[in-house]
């Protein structure tokens, strides 16, 4: 570490892309070192005392490769090793083709109900497990209420939820905003000189935006994409809801849970999980290497917003509500379940009622408190760790600083049941002093939400640290300030619309998330609301409940998101204003 | 070796809560995997019984649960383990994790159809039993015109082609016994034939039990293969759905038991006995459990249509069920329907319909040429790469054990067995191809 001090001084600010080439501050190694521990300690160890299986050698349990060796021969792993590669780059597709038009006109045009479009685009993320599947069945599934119509109709059926397609269809529409959100803050940070520069140039239209206006705010698209590929890539849920088993998250799954076989491949995939994951990390960061996509001047408030045309407006506002009909049909399905009697192979619910919110109404508060404490602490701990990786990437020179990134990163690849396996096996021998297990107190549920959700804000700030130009600091630095001050005064203010993407991104996840947190719960005083409803979704008769709690767990989130979005813009109109 | 551990662990719980006078107070920790429709009746009536006592119930996935014993065993905070699965059981009293504990209730038989109700070795107890069957969505029947099955062999006719679903074996510990059933009562080949031409029908395999109940009363599928409690609950929740129990079914029990090292050994012992109770009994009949209880007595307050495997002999009693037989070979048969089918369901299905359709076209006009082709591809499709021998051999079975001892390992078998299958269903289904050419 001391050789990365020096080797990082001998370099001078210079160089074509004026990257600031600082030394490594006592400061910064503090910080690497305490984030290496808690990444060692909440992420690397608990997992690797599950994984390390995968290189053991069965009967002696020496180390070995053969493992991967009989990943490569079986057929059923090669299949599923391209199936899931190619779900992923599809679905990246896919969700770019959702959030692009979204992205673009909220931000760029003068257009009315911006910010709730920003906050409805962003529910899809927010999927409640079981519930949301059921729901999404009913009105996609073969005999779902569009196909039900359609073959009532015309005699015909669209197999949205089939096979590999099945998987890309509602993988984009799950994980489009991971893209839409990072690809409007981007916009936001955009100069607008740039875009007035081209037009005064003669740019105007689409050139403008294919050359000048996505181009700058590549971080951000970048950012999302690689999130959603690696989320598609290592999600077990979809497949298995469609039931989809030749890919290799639910392999991975499907092995690590059966009863009483103890075999490795299991997490011989988790590895295989895990390494594809850190490459496609590389390869977006690669991607944008060479490039500088910083802007010196803040304070423009981003693209200028315009007025539309009449008939821009009116195909805009088209486009818009066309797509949101799409993405938030499952919502409006979950919505119609919870207040529905009886919906079997019908379009509609039978008939509907008020019952369920009733039965879920006395115990659903607890859920709810829960829910709100530990998802924001785990968002507040993401942002906070998020910043420090992005800031020790980007702007240090530390040898080894990328790995920082990629294993925050290989937490996406780590299927949750294995996470919470590790945590058990880690933690449950800790004892506090009253002799209760560490692994008891609903605090290990935050820290395991924290580093699942810790990707997803990473690359928000990441994204927007890229946006920010070197010669800010540079400036506040020969003006005399400390490295700290300008960090605080300077940097956080200025990634202050990606860090709030980042804690919305991390916080309304971790909200819903169900795979670890069923292994952490201990009681029900201690669980958040994800865990209620799977309680109620294992019986025909908790399918309304289930409903019902689902509908409240996405108001909830909802209701966060907008009034995040609420100070993101206020802040943009304050800086706007202060210009 | 496992009873040996199982001993041990027993000795050192009784060695250490001897002389502890724990009353029937505090706190009794159960991990279970049943819904709150199940868990909360019987949270509310014992705690009546029990003045002074709460039942923690923790909700867990059967899986999840075994793991979260082994996980925890070392400082143990749980007193119950309560679910379904037999085999769940088992391997937790393999890992030494359980404490024999004998209830003190009478008048509960040894059998129930033809499987014991309690572990033998008193580790577990039975406290109420359910019967496979099959479930059906009458809107979807009604409007796809799909006649009513009475039996598994009904689920292989054409009519039925990809609108069945069941749970994988290897996911759903009462799916694997009635699999196990079909396989002891019809043999290792033909049982394995009656399920290949059955899962040909299937449009999904789904990976969690509650799957098949959930999609047929949303009407995404209109068959399941049930455990009869997830229809009879959905009936009295208002779904239009119908089960029938077919002429052979199993009846499995689910069960009970005191986990070892419980930190409130006699309030979980006083749980087993209140389930096992009269009391408790009763409690099964609630329209939202509706599980068929094991104390013959109880059946006299239950409705006049309800079950009993007691006085039905068509409930489990016509079957044989070797307990042995099946624990032996019961990872070897989950990995090969999990390989021959699950994994390889496409195949056999694009197999399966292209010899419904050349019978089809034969039952129009024979041909005894290509009846031979099609008759050549049905055994294709039900070959299975080993014999019921070599299923039970330490050789096969040692594979599945993890890392304890040397031997083949699972992923090459798995490789071999699926190669296997997948390259005889392609051969089917040229072949049924071929006779549908020659019967036209």
């Amino acid at each position: 570490m001391a050789d990365a001090t020096t080797a990082g001084r001998a370099h001078a600010p210079s160089g074509p892309f004026r990257h600031f080439m600082t030394s490594a501050t006592p400061g910064q190694l503090a910080l690497a070192l305490a984030i290496t521990v808690f990444l060692a300690l909440f992420l690397i160890i608990p997992v690797g005392t599950v994984i390390y299986v995968a290189f053991t050698e069965k009967g002696t349990g020496t180390f070995t490769l053969v493992n991967f060796v009989d990943f490569a021969r079986t057929d059923l792993f090669i299949r599923s090793f391209w199936n899931s590669v190619y779900v992923s780059a599809m679905s990246v597709v896919l969700a770019s083709i959702f959030a692009l038009p979204l992205a673009y006109i909220t931000t760029r045009f003068d257009f009315r109900g911006a910010m709730l479009i920003q906050t409805l685009g962003f529910l899809p993320l927010i999927m409640p497990p079981f519930v949301g599947a059921v729901a999404m069945l009913l009105l996609f599934g073969r005999n779902g209420t569009v196909n039900l119509l359609l073959n009532d109709w015309f005699g015909f059926r669209i197999p949205f939820m089939e096979g590999l397609n099945g998987v890309i269809f509602v993988q984009a529409v799950h994980y489009f905003p991971f893209i839409l959100i990072n690809l409007s803050a981007a916009l936001r940070n955009i100069d607008r000189a740039m875009e007035e520069a081209a037009q005064n140039l003669g740019c105007s239209g689409f050139r403008l935006f294919r050359r000048i206006v996505f181009p700058l705010a590549m971080p951000g698209y970048i950012a999302g994409a690689s999130l959603v590929f690696v989320k598609v890539f290592d999600d077990l849920a979809t497949p298995l809801l469609l039931n989809v088993k030749d890919m290799l998250a639910p392999q991975a799954y499907l092995r690590v849970t059966s009863i009483g076989i103890a075999d490795p491949m299991g997490y011989v995939i988790s590895v295989v999980l895990i390494v594809m994951s850190i490459l496609a990390m590389w390869v977006s960061a690669r991607a944008m290497r060479g490039k500088d996509y910083a802007t010196v001047q803040r304070g423009g408030g981003g693209l200028a917003k315009r007025q539309m045309r009449p008939w821009e407006s009116v195909a805009a506002y088209a486009a818009v509500l066309l797509i949101l009909l799409l993405v938030l049909a499952p919502h409006i399905g979950l919505l119609l379940l919870s207040f529905a009697t009886i919906w079997s192979f019908s379009p509609l619910p039978d008939g509907f009622t008020l019952a369920h919110y009733g039965r879920v109404f006395g115990e659903s508060f607890v859920y709810v408190k829960n829910t709100l404490i530990y998802a924001s602490l785990a968002g507040l701990i993401d942002v906070v760790l998020g910043t420090a990786i992005a800031y020790l990437v980007l702007r240090t020179k530390l040898i080894g600083r990328q790995w920082l990134d990629w294993a925050a990163t290989a937490a996406l690849a780590i299927p949750g049941v294995v996470l919470g396996i590790g945590y058990l096996r880690t933690f449950y021998g800790v004892q506090l002093p009253d002799g209760t297990p560490l692994a008891t107190l609903w605090i290990v549920i935050v820290l395991a939400l924290a580093i699942r959700r810790l990707p997803y804000a990473l690359r928000a700030c990441y994204a927007a640290l890229q946006q920010i130009s070197v010669s800010l600091e540079e400036a506040a630095e020969n003006l005399g300030a400390t490295k700290v001050r300008t960090v605080r005064r300077i940097v956080l203010p200025l990634m202050a619309g990606g860090i709030l993407a980042g804690f919305v991104t991390s916080f309304a996840t971790a909200a819903v998330e169900l795979s670890a947190t069923l292994m952490l719960v201990q009681s029900n005083a201690d669980a958040p609301l994800a865990y209620g409803l799977y309680v109620f979704m294992q019986s025909a008769a908790g399918r309304g409940p289930g409903a019902a709690l689902g509908v409240i767990a996405v108001l909830l989130v909802a209701l966060c998101t907008f009034a995040s979005h609420l100070i993101i813009e206020k802040s943009q109109k304050a800086k706007g204003a202060g210009h | 070796m496992p009873r040996h551990y199982a001993a041990a662990a027993a000795l050192i719980g009784a060695a250490l809560f001897t002389g502890v006078a724990f009353a029937q107070t505090g706190k009794v920790t159960v991990v279970t995997s049943f819904s709150k429709d199940v868990t909360d009746p019987f949270k509310q009536a014992f705690e009546k019984a029990h003045p002074g006592v709460t039942l923690d119930v923790q909700n867990r996935n059967t899986n999840a649960g075994v793991k979260y014993l082994e996980e925890t065993k070392a400082n143990n905070q749980v007193d119950l383990f309560w679910a379904s699965a037999p085999d769940a059981f088992e391997v937790l009293k393999g890992k030494g994790l359980l404490e024999a504990y004998k209830p003190k209730a009478e008048g509960i038989p040894d059998k129930i159809g033809s499987y014991p109700i309690n572990d033998p070795d008193g580790f577990y107890s039975g406290f109420a039993a359910s019967g496979y069957g099959i479930m059906w969505n009458e809107r979807y029947a009604k409007a796809n015109e799909l006649p009513e099955p009475k039996d598994w062999q009904d689920l292989a006719k054409p009519v039925y082609f990809d609108h069945v679903a069941m749970a994988a074996p290897s996911r759903s510990g009462t799916t694997h016994l009635t699999i196990e059933t079909i396989l002891q009562g019809e043999g290792w080949e033909k049982g394995w034939r009656t399920l290949k031409e059955v899962s040909g029908n299937f449009r999904q395999i789904t990976e969690r039990s509650f799957g098949v109940p959930e999609a047929v009363n949303s009407g995404q599928v209109g068959f399941g293969i049930v455990i009869d409690f997830f229809a009879f609950s959905s009936q009295a929740s208002g779904f239009p759905v119908k089960f029938v129990y077919p002429t052979v079914t199993t009846i499995v029990p689910a069960n009970v038991a005191v986990v070892a090292n419980a930190p409130n050994k006699a309030g979980a012992q006083a749980f087993v006995d209140y389930l096992i109770s009269p009391a408790g009994q009763e409690v099964l009949l609630e329209p939202s459990i509706r599980r068929l209880p094991v104390n013959p007595a109880v059946y006299d307050k239950a409705p006049a249509d309800y079950p009993n495997p007691f006085k039905d002999p068509s409930l489990g009693a016509r079957v044989k069920f070797d307990v042995e037989v099946s624990e032996k070979r019961s990872n070897v048969v989950d990995v090969l329907y999990d390989q021959t089918v699950t994994f390889q369901l496409d195949a056999l299905k694009a197999a399966t319909k292209a010899i419904h359709d050349a019978e089809a076209a034969l039952a129009k006009k024979d041909n005894a040429e290509a009846r031979a082709l099609v008759s050549e591809a049905r055994d294709l499709v039900a070959a299975m790469p080993i014999t019921a021998e070599q299923a039970a051999s330490p050789e096969i079975t040692g594979a599945f054990t993890g890392g304890k001892e040397k031997g083949a390992r699972q992923a090459e078998l798995e490789q071999q067995w699926s190669a296997f299958a997948k390259e005889r269903y392609a051969q089917a289904q040229a072949k049924a191809e071929e006779a549908l050419k020659r019967a036209r």
